[in-house]
């Protein structure tokens, strides 16, 4: 893995994004804005949940029949006229891409907004290698330009400002007019708008993901707002499709079924706003378009995920929702996670990817109150697939010692309820006593985790279990 | 030497525990590729043609589209100009080959200069045909090549679209299946651009704003009755 992994800091992250006042001003408008966005969407379509079942049932049926269909979309692909590489792992990905630059003499590319690009860190290969590539999705872009990763899959900069914005505009953009105005969000757009237009007029090469990939046709589908992704893989001499290998669905019937839940759950728009359907590269006739269509398909560490139970994972299509409704996604936001992917998707995803041991932390960062699982719009069951990871973590001996020995102790006595019972029932009697007068204790011993934040409430009288012995007695 | 297009085939058929040479396997896929089953269809898109129109109609309008509802053809020229002098540009537009379009009576509109081609990016506005409209949710449908480049659905400033109204359909499925039966079963032309209202980004403090990379503005100029 190229991009630096910082998830086993997870807690360190976390409190660093806790004290940053201007990531909090960002995140204070993530909830409020994407979640009754998607809840007035589905409201408005009545076969919504419907429609998540069926979105369901397709991925299913496709991860089920994997193979079958990427050979049908490279036959396919290729009877269009266009290329199919495979990649092992991110290295082989990013010099398949390099090379196909370097056979074309390419010097710059425009790149769609690409979560697998992250993955494998293509934009730094291309550079130390002579090739400047330009994000064009102005989120990406402002990322890019602040040499930062994105914090969110579907809105890169959600964690900036617009002051940040303008303050990067002004430093990059050499020939900015000091006296610009540059304090409202139309003018900076417009100022991304002009410069990357240049850009993308001037580009050797396109490069973009995939939302999808259509066996029946070899097509590849990307989806945008802006239009970015759709100009990057127009204009250029050759148009580059990275996607990994869960885009395969079967039809094109069936990637409208994804469509309709794509944009509702991820931004509530009844359709995104460029639905974009590529198939092989300009033909004969065509008086515009790539001459060279290519298409990497890269597994590293999916395929392995279609064994067990992280094979619900893949049929995850990057909406965002899941992040857009997490409570720890909006008290930390998405750099904390430490790699490419946050939010709940990234707790499950990551360890797949990186390997438990560098990951273990993520799956921890849940309060599995359950609400990403019930806005996927392809249900998949992300507090199952995070506690999946949480027993890998114990059996490999990866927590510290003290926890491990804590649930130890904890386990040996409440398997043993002659000795539970009194145990607690005495423990309970004492922290009533002792916390008697204020009612509540600011520090206690083996509880400083708790106390550092909050206090412990003492407690005012029997234990549960005692106090359900005795009702049960008088009923 | 193993490729890595084998050993990618090999770990996901071990994965999956099959071999791909399981006749079952290869049936399922065969058969739903060739009968492409539909799914889930809102109930919003099963409408009578007067019905569609209407929701057409309004769902282009609801992605922040403009739309004129045109009696017939031969009043497009007319209307393309009284678009372009409400908005002072250039009275000039660049369109591509189709029969459709060059048939229309232009001589009825003698200052509007109509240019044929692809988009450089120096053209404020562009002029397409559409394939199909999309009544579910305001979406129009363009197919690339000489009769209507890509290049004109992005790079201008404003672009304008002509939908008949007897190629509106309820669902993107319909759609589909006139795609099949003029290219046939497993073709596409090479492009296919769903476009639901000017582009956008939301991507500064999620303040949503149109124009960002493609069209500030889409108009569509809906033809004729279903």
């Amino acid at each position: 893995m190229s991009v630096h992994i910082t998830s086993p800091q997870f807690k360190q992250n976390a409190r660093e994004a806790l004290a940053d006042q201007p990531l909090q001003k960002a995140l204070a408008k993530v909830g409020p804005g994407f979640i009754g966005k998607r809840a007035a969407a589905a409201e408005k379509l009545p076969e919504f949940e419907a429609l998540r079942d069926s979105a369901r049932d397709i991925k299913n049926h496709t991860l089920a029949h994997l193979d079958l269909y990427m050979e049908r979309f490279e036959e396919k692909a290729r009877a269009a006229g266009g290329h199919v590489h495979f990649a092992v792992d991110a290295a082989e990905a990013r010099n398949i891409i390099l090379g196909i630059c370097r056979d074309l003499g390419a010097k710059t590319v425009t790149k769609g907004k690409s979560m697998i690009s992250e993955e494998i860190g293509l934009n730094d290969h291309l550079e130390a290698n002579g090739i400047q590539p330009v994000e064009t999705d102005l989120g990406e872009y402002l990322i890019q330009i602040r040499g930062e990763g994105p914090s969110h899959i579907i809105a890169p900069a959600i964690h900036l400002n617009k002051e940040q914005v303008e303050a990067d505009f002004r430093r990059v953009h050499a020939d900015l007019p000091p006296e610009r105005n540059l304090s409202e969000p139309t003018a900076l757009l417009a100022e991304a708008r002009g410069k990357l237009r240049e850009k993308f007029l001037a580009a050797d090469v396109g490069i973009t993901g995939a939302n999808f990939l259509v066996a029946e046709t070899g097509t590849s589908i990307i989806v945008t707002n802006e239009g970015n992704g759709d100009l990057t893989q127009t204009l250029p001499k050759a148009h580059i499709v990275l996607a990994s290998i869960e885009k395969l669905v079967p039809t094109l019937e069936d990637v409208s079924q994804l469509l309709r839940v794509l944009a509702r759950s991820a931004t509530g728009q009844e359709m995104s706003v460029y639905t974009t359907f590529s198939t092989g590269p300009r033909r004969a006739e065509d008086p515009d378009g790539p001459g060279d269509y290519h298409v990497v398909i890269l597994d590293n560490g999916r395929s392995g995920m279609l064994a067990g139970q992280l094979r619900e994972m893949l049929r995850c299509i990057r909406c965002g929702a899941c992040m857009n409704h997490c409570p720890v996604y909006h008290a930390v936001g998405g750099h904390a996670y430490g790699w490419v992917y946050p939010g709940p998707m990234g707790s499950v995803l990551t360890p797949s990817l990186i390997g438990v041991e560098k990951g273990r932390n993520l799956p921890n960062a849940s309060t599995f109150c359950g609400r990403c699982e019930e806005v996927c719009p392809v249900r998949i069951p992300l507090p199952k697939l995070m506690r999946h990871w949480r027993e890998k973590e114990f059996e490999r001996h990866l927590m510290p010692a003290t926890q491990r020995t804590g649930l130890a102790v904890w386990s040996f006595l409440a398997r043993r309820g002659w000795l539970y019972r009194p145990m607690t029932r005495m423990a309970m009697a004492m922290l009533a006593l002792v916390g008697k007068s204020k009612g509540r204790f600011s520090k206690l011993p083996l509880a400083g985790g708790w106390t550092q934040y909050r206090d412990f409430p003492a407690p005012e009288g029997d234990t549960f279990q005692a106090q359900w012995a005795a009702r049960k007695n008088v009923r | 030497m193993t490729s890595s297009r084998d050993v990618l085939f090999a770990s996901i058929r071990t994965a999956l525990g099959v071999s791909g040479a399981e006749a079952p396997r290869r049936q399922a896929v065969a058969d739903r590729i060739s009968g492409h089953p539909r799914g889930v269809i809102p109930a919003r898109a099963e409408l009578p043609p007067a019905g569609q129109i209407a929701l057409f109609k309004e769902m282009v309008e609801a992605a922040a589209a403009t739309l004129v509802h045109l009696p017939d053809a031969s009043a497009v020229p007319a209307a393309i100009a009284a678009y372009l002098r409400a908005r002072n540009l250039p009275l000039s537009i660049l369109r591509g080959a189709d029969a459709r379009l060059a048939n229309l009576p232009w001589q009825s509109e003698p200052a509007l200069d109509v240019w044929i081609g692809p988009s450089d990016g120096r053209q404020l506005a562009g002029l397409s045909h559409a394939f199909g409209g999309i009544a579910e949710s305001g979406t129009v449908v363009m197919l690339s090549g000489p009769d209507n480049p890509s290049t004109l659905n992005l790079l201008p400033d404003h672009h304008l679209v002509v939908v008949n109204a007897a190629d509106v359909t309820g669902t993107y499925e319909e759609v589909w299946d006139r795609i099949r039966t003029l290219y046939g079963p497993g073709t596409l032309p090479r492009t296919v651009n769903w476009i639901t209202g000017p582009s956008r980004s939301a991507d500064i403090e999620q303040t949503l704003l149109l124009g960002a990379h493609g069209p500030r503005s889409l108009h569509v100029l809906l033809v004729g009755d279903a």
